[in-house]
């Protein structure tokens, strides 16, 4: 009786194999834990004699090797909300278009497909591109109004992937209970269907802040600069026509063009841009779960 | 005794395909004013769209094509201008229990205030209205703020009513409304179609048999698309329909 | 039960209060109306616009660099196939482009090699065989390493990964195809996880629940039913990565050092396609030949990028290319 459940060498063999498998597995999604871990220690340990509220808010000075970040961050926190006014309505409206209206038809097919290919666009050819049709044709020059402006059309599939996402989970049969009673299409949106993907749309949104902050090839020929003089402390410094410093424009400056810059001080912009970036991740997980948990159905 | 009705709702040589597929074969029929018609036949037989295609919300359907003619009042609904009116004008009630994300009061304020009904006190006279025709006012009016989707099921069933009569429909279509809530709910709602078969139009689409014996006053057997039978009740329910496949269907001898 | 006869128009359960009556009392603001044509006519607007914004970059970047190719001695075979990259030469400037897309290639296939084991293997993990909480922390950990900016993984480059590179390997630098590749890999693998998480979601229940009953192991499940199943989905993982290694920029410029040669082992620098015209188009005077040449560099780049994400998107449908 006991020989029928008595382990053969085969499916001994069987269960090897099968906690072989689990273990590498297991293991190599541990190694993707174990060097984010340490390399943020590491650049957070490098950073350590130089981060405080001082440099946040201080400008740079002797050549940027010392002082502070303001300039830079401030540069950042324009290019982001310039660049997001432009493509938050325009992709939340895209989406809109593409999940509510949209017949299946050909042209359908090739905005998807535009769509695609726009996410796909090196973050250089966007670069060019801005460089091309802002700067140059358009005249704008170098300024935060280009700079953003190409940011902007570099967000913008994303924002609207993210939005359709969100308007795709409402069901559908709230939809055609509108429809029944004689709404249009537009009233059934606006009452029913945007006020429910809020959550959905505002988390992507905000995703998308903490990766235009991060970003240093599409500003860097379309009005970044590697250093500009400016007021600390005051927060409109800038002008939209300006020409402004970044975060990311800075990482990059310090590591690979000034000279004799003290050890910490790469490590504690590389601090202040990752920590910048974190903080606006957290925040659109925050805003996720608090609008998930006062879900209306 | 039956005297001749207005006819409210004219089908003729209707035809409807999904892509390659045509589920709706030419069928031709007439609903008359101020009766409860109902229509009768296994899943699949196309009932559903069938109503979609009266009040246009096939329109939303991506590949479906229709021909043939429906006219209601007299007009042809392919050719109406104004859409709306006319799904207005049709009341819809869907199988599975509809609450929208609205307030009770939102639920049934929603279609009068989309046709551009501002007046609060109107709205609060007619969401009273509504929800009192659709036996449901007792039960929320304490509560008309919580949120529609929180209701049982047969509340939500009722609920739809109330919404679908909010917009005084002329012809209200319940398609197989009792298929998820429970029997108590069902015969309350029942009572509720019998009071207002006086003032409008019932289409009743139903798997229950006995159902559409209970309440109608024509039923029409619809199956696979096509009609297989059509008459007043007493015929259709008797030992001696016109088709032997009427009587076996009723009776469950297939189905 | 009698019928009086029949009403025309029965009136709707009405009251009194004309307001109540619907539909003949209630109409829609004219301005209401107005707001919404309007709305809808931006919404139709903006849905078109993502054709007109591809379009638009192929444009303005083709419009840059256009002079040079129909107006130089632009020729596109020395262009693609010269290895001579000399564009600030004095009297004989050269711009073949072949080192530039050898080094591309070099870096984007050592990044893949590396990132499609750990990629679809934490996927298949993730996916088969953690439980809540490990999927949880992982999910945490993947959408971290997503949202660090290419600049910073280039600086990681520059001070962790060449220090380390040299010491563990000996090499003489530690700015190379090595470095950018393990920063390529870290930086497409939560790509890879993502979406080839929902390739192996999309399978459904019914296969493995069929495959464990026909007492197969979870990874024997895996290996001949899921994988299979779902390679569609993981092509198209493995390709967006790839994608995403092409048209990167910062983190290559940075750490690949700045040698244009063709690479004879991971220990040499090289130089990418995005990283020349990062590093140039700073110097190259406005409307030069070289100038031109870069935006030039850019249209292969949308060009090499656009067929990779046409395949993936393909491979997403699950249409196979021919």
């Amino acid at each position: 009786m006991g020989a029928v459940f008595a382990e053969t060498a085969l499916t001994r063999r069987k269960r090897l194999t099968e906690r072989l498998a689990q273990g590498i597995l297991g293991l190599m999604a541990l190694s993707l834990v174990v060097p984010l871990v340490t390399i943020v220690a590491y650049l957070f340990v490098q950073a350590w004699p130089l981060l405080s509220w001082d440099f946040l808010t201080s400008n740079p000075i002797d050549g940027m090797r010392h002082g502070g970040i303001w300039s830079a961050f401030l540069g950042t926190m324009y290019l982001v909300t310039a660049s997001l006014c432009v493509s938050a309505p325009i992709g939340v409206l895209a989406a809109v278009y593409l999940n509510e209206y949209a017949e299946d038809n050909w042209l359908t097919r090739m905005i998807n497909l535009a769509v695609v290919n726009l996410a796909g666009v090196p973050s250089i050819v966007h670069a060019l591109f801005g460089l091309g049709a802002f700067v140059l044709f358009a005249g704008i020059g170098r300024s935060i109004i280009a700079a953003s402006l190409t940011l902007a059309i570099m967000t913008l599939p994303v924002i609207i992937a993210s939005t359709k996402e969100s308007l795709a989970s409402v069901p559908r049969s709230f939809r055609e209970a509108c429809w029944n009673v004689g709404a249009t299409r537009w009233q059934t949106i606006r009452r029913i269907v945007l006020p429910n993907s809020v959550s959905g749309i505002l988390t992507g949104v905000i995703l998308q802040v903490s990766r235009t902050a991060g970003e240093t090839a599409p500003i860097m020929f379309t009005g970044a600069v590697f250093f500009k003089k400016i007021p600390e402390g005051d927060i409109f410094a800038y002008s939209l026509t300006d020409q402004c410093m970044a975060l990311s424009m800075h990482l990059y400056t310090v590591t690979t063009q000034v000279t004799n810059a003290p050890h910490a001080l790469p490590y504690a912009i590389a601090v202040a841009l990752l920590g910048t970036v974190l903080v606006v991740n957290a925040l659109s997980i925050g805003t996720r779960v608090y609008l998930r948990s006062r879900k209306k159905w | 005794m039956v005297e001749p009705k207005q006819k409210k709702v004219e089908v003729s040589n209707l035809r409807l395909s999904y892509g390659k597929k045509e589920v709706i074969h030419g069928i031709s029929f007439d609903i008359r004013q101020s009766e409860i018609f109902a229509i009768i036949g296994p899943a699949q037989s196309a009932k559903t769209s069938l109503l979609k295609c009266i009040n246009r919300t096939l329109d939303f359907v991506p590949g479906a094509k229709v021909s043939g003619v429906i006219k209601v009042d007299g007009q042809d609904v392919s050719k109406m201008k104004n859409v709306y009116e006319l799904r207005r004008k049709i009341g819809m009630v869907a199988p599975l229990p509809v609450g929208l994300p609205l307030s009770i009061y939102d639920n049934v304020a929603f279609a009068p205030r989309a046709a551009g009904m501002r007046n609060k006190r109107a709205l609060d006279a007619l969401v009273e209205r509504c929800l009192t025709q659709a036996a449901l006012w007792d039960e929320v009016k304490d509560r008309l703020d919580s949120l529609g989707t929180k209701l049982s099921g047969g509340q939500q069933q009722r609920l739809t009513i109330a919404r679908a009569l909010s917009h005084s429909p002329e012809v209200l279509c319940l398609d197989e409304f009792s298929i998820a809530i429970d029997p108590v709910t069902t015969m309350r709602i029942e009572e509720v179609l019998k009071q207002l078969r006086e003032k409008i139009t019932i289409i009743l689409v139903t798997n229950l048999v006995q159902q559409a014996r209970r309440l109608a006053d024509r039923t029409m057997f619809l199956w696979n698309g096509e009609i297989v039978e059509m008459g007043t009740n007493d015929v259709m329910f008797s030992e001696h329909p016109q088709n032997r496949q009427t009587y076996e269907y009723v009776n469950g001898i297939f189905g | 039960m009698t019928q009086t006869t029949v009403q025309l128009n029965p009136p709707p359960a009405a009251q009194d209060d004309a307001e109540l009556v619907l539909p003949t009392r209630a109409k829609r603001r004219f301005t209401e109306v107005a707001a919404e044509r309007a709305i809808e006519g931006l919404i139709h607007l903006c849905g078109v616009s993502a054709i007109l914004f591809v379009f638009g970059i192929f444009f303005f970047v083709f419009r840059e660099g256009a002079p040079y190719v129909f107006g130089g001695d632009f020729k596109l075979g020395e262009f693609l196939f010269s290895t001579e990259w000399y564009p600030t030469s004095m009297g004989n400037p050269r711009y073949g482009v072949l080192s530039l897309i050898v080094g591309t290639f070099s870096v984007t296939a050592l990044a893949t090699l590396i990132a499609v084991p750990f990629g679809l293997g934490s996927a298949v993990f993730v996916s088969e065989f953690s439980g809540d909480k490990g999927r949880e922390t992982l999910k945490v950990v993947i959408e971290l390493l997503a949202a660090i900016p290419s600049v910073v993984w280039g600086f990681i480059g520059i001070s962790v990964m060449n220090p380390v590179i040299q010491n563990v390997f000996h090499a003489p630098v530690g700015l190379n195809v090595l470095n950018g590749a393990l920063l390529l890999a870290l930086m497409s693998v939560p790509i890879m996880v993502s979406i080839g998480e929902d390739a192996l979601k999309a399978v459904p229940d019914s296969y493995r629940e069929a495959a464990l009953a026909m007492g197969a192991t979870r990874w024997q499940m895996v290996y001949r039913v899921l994988v299979p199943a779902a390679k569609n989905g993981l092509l198209a993982a493995v390709l967006l990565g790839v994608g995403r290694a092409v048209g990167e920029t910062m983190a290559v410029l940075m750490a690949t050092g700045h040698a244009i040669n063709i690479p004879h082992s991971v220990f040499d620098p090289v130089r990418t396609l995005t990283a020349t015209i990062a590093a140039e188009l700073g110097e190259a005077s406005a409307g030069s030949p070289h100038y031109r040449v870069l935006f030039i560099i850019g249209i292969l780049l949308f060009t090499i990028t656009f067929i990779v994400n046409l395949t993936a998107d393909l491979a997403i449908r699950g249409i196979r290319k021919r």
